[in-house]
């Protein structure tokens, strides 16, 4: 991936002491993991793709959750959104609205509740934290109520090579949905007016709102944006597991969190990077691979997984109080 | 005549090489009003910092009740009876009354419980001797400003305080308040207990003070009885022979340009009751007034924070409804803010952005361009001669004078028409001020026009062209700047309601 290559040595360029911290770390972690599992098929191209596989999905919504967290905001329902739309979408498949109609019902659903948290958010005025923790709840009962809880298979062939399961040469179909949002998001993050009133609404939305930033608007924009990417990981899910169920995207928000935060964008606001947060969830999902190749069972790998998270967090502080 | 209870003497401090008080003092009798004058950066609030063991003094010495004392800390003071009531108070809004009283010290039961019933109780008991009628166990967030002060004015009693430091403690009350506030005062010192009163509003310190101290460039002036120290002489102490004091430089008249802002009988519910002004293109017309005349409201509700209630704006001739600073910068207009670390900027991001951010916020394109920015950032950096090592540096590492300078730039990158300036000085260093002034007269001369709000008197005076007078939310005169002579004149403006 030579392009993905120049990008990161392009942010470190550009990006602070707390920034760097994922990068060294996730090359630390490859280096160690490349070196003591060499003979158990960690650097085999299938195992890497295998993480990628398993990574874009939480990458997608933790693009859209870098702008959420940049503006200071939070959304925990991306999760049980991510689930609801792979049903919307598996029963759109199955009800002969064909991949249209299938698309319009998984980003759909994504909209219409990201619409939702936004205006409870924005014209309500309730905190982004109470507002999604509940919509989780919601998103959730709804997709365990609309099939009685029942998983809804898809034998759209076309749908499921297209939304996850093909591979175009060698290459997942998943890696190229990832390349093209985190460009996007990237792009849009640093190059456009929008992601700048984003990041000073997140910064300082007084001196914001006193520069003319519609901070409202704002603020609403990102939310419908991260209903719109879990909408989309609903509909990934579908693509790659060949059915839409309610226990996709379970815990998702969590590793999406983590994804963010430890790709270097503040918990509090105003800074941000979609560089980072790609980087962060291909940690995580390296330090998984990892373990499992290691053989660790599942509850060593937690208590792991953990620890590298708190102690990546916490040399980012360190280096950023210097 | 008894011996004063409070004796500083001699006191000095200076902060990074620079004296702001050199051999101060000050002194204090039992049971007495003493109001502490001065203007900005007379050294009042050091002198009050030092006294209430904020500051350690590099040299001199306090007495207190008769023997010689040193506050390290903030609880040395306290523990020998002093307390300062201050601006912003300091009450946990989720908490009542008496819960906001007695915090960190209430009363136990036999069982080490907090004992609620009699906390209520000496709450009570407290609020009837200063014949306050408050409800102990009210929500400190439910209750009025004048109530918060109450409270704050209670809790230092229940200290045992011996003397009190209030610091312009009406400029957020109403005058029914305020007359509650004097009454209170007025039991205080019945109770032996001594004040010290800084203001800047003269009725009132002639009206419970006993004593009045004047301060000036960080010394003692004149301490006297009220009664043998008349207002004149007072102001002429105040005003002084400033020597920071900023020449007036007749511009080239604008008394025939046009019309380019009108409003007349505005109001909002934040404090602006009845404003009337006219700015002419190429103006600077200066806001004088004290503190809670509603000079900063009149700027956010000329900017569209605050929702305008009755009255109207003219732009050039136009009625216009501003609802928001977006509406308000595309009619050309700008806002330099009163608190520039809370309001101008965003201080983690860069100077770069934090100049860019108006010009970003109203524009279409929906790509930034990085080359051009760059160079609007560095051009305006080089034009207000903001000193730092490059764009890209967080505005928070800057020192006090660049960041208002950061402020200037952010709209002036963005070419407005009328520019609100809110005691655009404040808090910056001499150099940095006479370039801001400085910076002021050229964008007049350039035809932009200026409407300036500021406490500071040699401000207003060196680059004003007419002065608005406000009192409680009124425009009250407008005084050409020929007509004034000198500092004192433009006090007894402010003071004359």
């Amino acid at each position: 991936m030579p392009s993905k290559g120049s990008n990161v040595f392009a942010a470190l360029r550009h990006f602070n002491w707390r920034q760097y911290i994922v990068y060294i770390a996730f090359v630390g972690i490859f280096i160690y993991f490349a070196v003591t599992l060499s003979s158990d098929g960690f650097l085999t191209m299938n195992n890497l793709l295998n993480i990628i596989r398993q990574t874009a999905i939480i990458s997608i919504m933790g693009v859209a959750m870098t702008f959420v967290m940049s503006a200071a905001e939070i959304d925990l329902s991306v999760g049980s959104i991510a689930a609801l739309s792979s049903l919307t979408t598996a029963l759109a498949l199955q009800s002969g609205y064909g991949i249209l109609g299938a698309i319009v019902a998984g980003l759909g659903t994504g909209f219409i509740i990201g619409l939702i948290n936004g205006m409870l958010v924005t014209k309500v005025a309730i905190p982004s934290f109470l507002v999604t923790l509940g919509m989780m709840g919601i998103a959730k009962g709804l997709a365990m109520w609309v099939t009685q809880t029942a998983p809804v298979p898809i034998i759209n062939e076309t749908y499921v090579y297209i939304f996850g399961s093909g591979n175009i040469g060698s290459v997942p179909v998943l890696l190229l949905w990832t390349l093209v949002i985190v460009a996007i998001g990237h792009v849009m993050l640093k190059k456009t007016a929008f992601g700048r009133r984003v990041l000073a609404t997140g910064g300082n939305p007084v001196a914001a709102r006193y520069s003319g930033v519609n901070v409202q608007r704002t603020k609403l924009y990102v939310l419908i944006g991260s209903g719109l990417m879990a909408g989309l990981a609903g509909m990934l899910y579908a693509g790659r597991m060949h059915a839409g169920r309610y226990t996709f995207g379970e815990g998702d928000e969590l590793s999406v969190i983590a994804a963010v935060i430890l790709g270097g964008t503040s918990l509090f606001g105003g800074v941000g990077t979609v560089i980072g947060t790609v980087i962060g969830s291909l940690m995580i999902g390296t330090i998984n691979n990892g373990l499992i190749i290691m053989g660790l069972d599942v509850s060593q790998q937690n208590i792991v997984r953990g620890l590298i998270i708190i102690l990546a967090v916490a040399f980012g502080r360190k280096s950023l109080n210097k | 005549m008894e011996a004063p209870i409070l004796e500083m003497k001699n006191i000095n401090k200076s902060f990074n090489g620079i004296r702001v008080l050199s051999d101060a003092r000050f002194e204090l009798r039992k049971g007495e009003v003493h109001a502490l004058m001065g203007g900005n950066g007379a050294g009042k609030s050091t002198l009050m910092k030092i006294l209430t063991g904020v500051y350690t003094p590099d040299g001199g010495s306090i007495r207190l009740f008769g023997s010689e004392v040193q506050f390290r800390m903030p609880q040395d003071s306290e523990k020998h009876g002093i307390s300062m009531i201050f601006q912003e108070f300091s009450l946990v809004p989720t908490l009542t009354v008496a819960q906001n009283i007695f915090l960190g010290r209430e009363p136990r039961t036999r069982w080490g419980f907090i004992d609620d019933k009699k906390c209520e109780e000496m709450t009570r008991e407290l609020l009837s001797e200063l014949h306050v009628d408050m409800d102990p166990n009210r929500l400190v967030s439910e209750l009025g400003v004048g109530f918060w002060q109450m409270t704050e004015i209670a809790k230092a009693l229940s200290k045992n305080t011996k003397i009190l430091i209030m610091d312009e403690p009406t400029s957020s009350l109403t005058t029914k308040e305020t007359e509650v506030l004097f009454n209170l005062i007025s039991r205080l010192k019945q109770k032996g207990i001594s004040i010290i009163y800084i203001s800047h509003r003269m009725e009132e310190i002639y009206r419970i003070c006993d004593r009045i101290t004047v301060m000036g460039d960080g010394r003692h002036l004149v301490t006297d009885d009220v009664g043998r120290l008349d207002m004149d002489t007072v102001i002429r102490h105040i005003a002084g022979k400033n020597i920071d004091s900023f020449e007036w430089k007749r511009r080239a008249g604008s008394s025939n340009s046009p019309v380019v802002l009108q409003v007349s009988g505005l109001r909002t519910d934040n404090r602006v009751n009845g404003v009337d002004l006219e700015l002419r293109q190429g103006e600077v017309l200066g806001i004088a007034g004290l503190m809670g005349s509603g000079r900063s409201e009149l700027l956010r509700a000329l900017f569209g924070i605050d929702r305008v209630t009755d009255g109207e704006i003219l732009l050039r001739g136009q009625k216009v409804t501003i609802r928001n600073p977006k509406e308000a910068i595309s009619l050309g207009l700008a806002l330099v803010p009163e608190d520039r670390r809370v309001q101008g900027l965003v201080l983690e991001h860069e100077v770069k952005d934090n100049i860019l951010l108006p010009s970003l916020a109203r524009k279409r394109d929906v790509f930034v361009n990085d080359k051009m920015e760059k160079n609007l950032a560095e051009t305006w950096v080089r034009n207000l001669n903001i000193k730092t090592d490059s764009i890209h540096k967080s505005a928070r590492l800057l020192s006090g004078g660049n960041q208002q300078k950061i402020v200037f730039a952010k709209w002036l990158a963005n070419d407005p028409d009328i520019l609100l300036l809110d005691e655009p000085t404040i808090g910056i260093d001499i150099r940095a001020k006479s370039e801001i002034i400085e910076t002021i007269r050229r964008l007049a001369d350039e035809g932009k026009s200026i409407v300036l709000v500021s406490s500071e008197m040699a401000e207003l005076l060196a680059v004003s062209d007419r002065i608005v007078i406000m009192h409680n939310g009124k425009s009250r005169k407008v005084i050409a700047r020929e007509d004034i002579a000198s500092e004192g004149d433009l006090q007894h403006a402010i003071q004359g309601f």
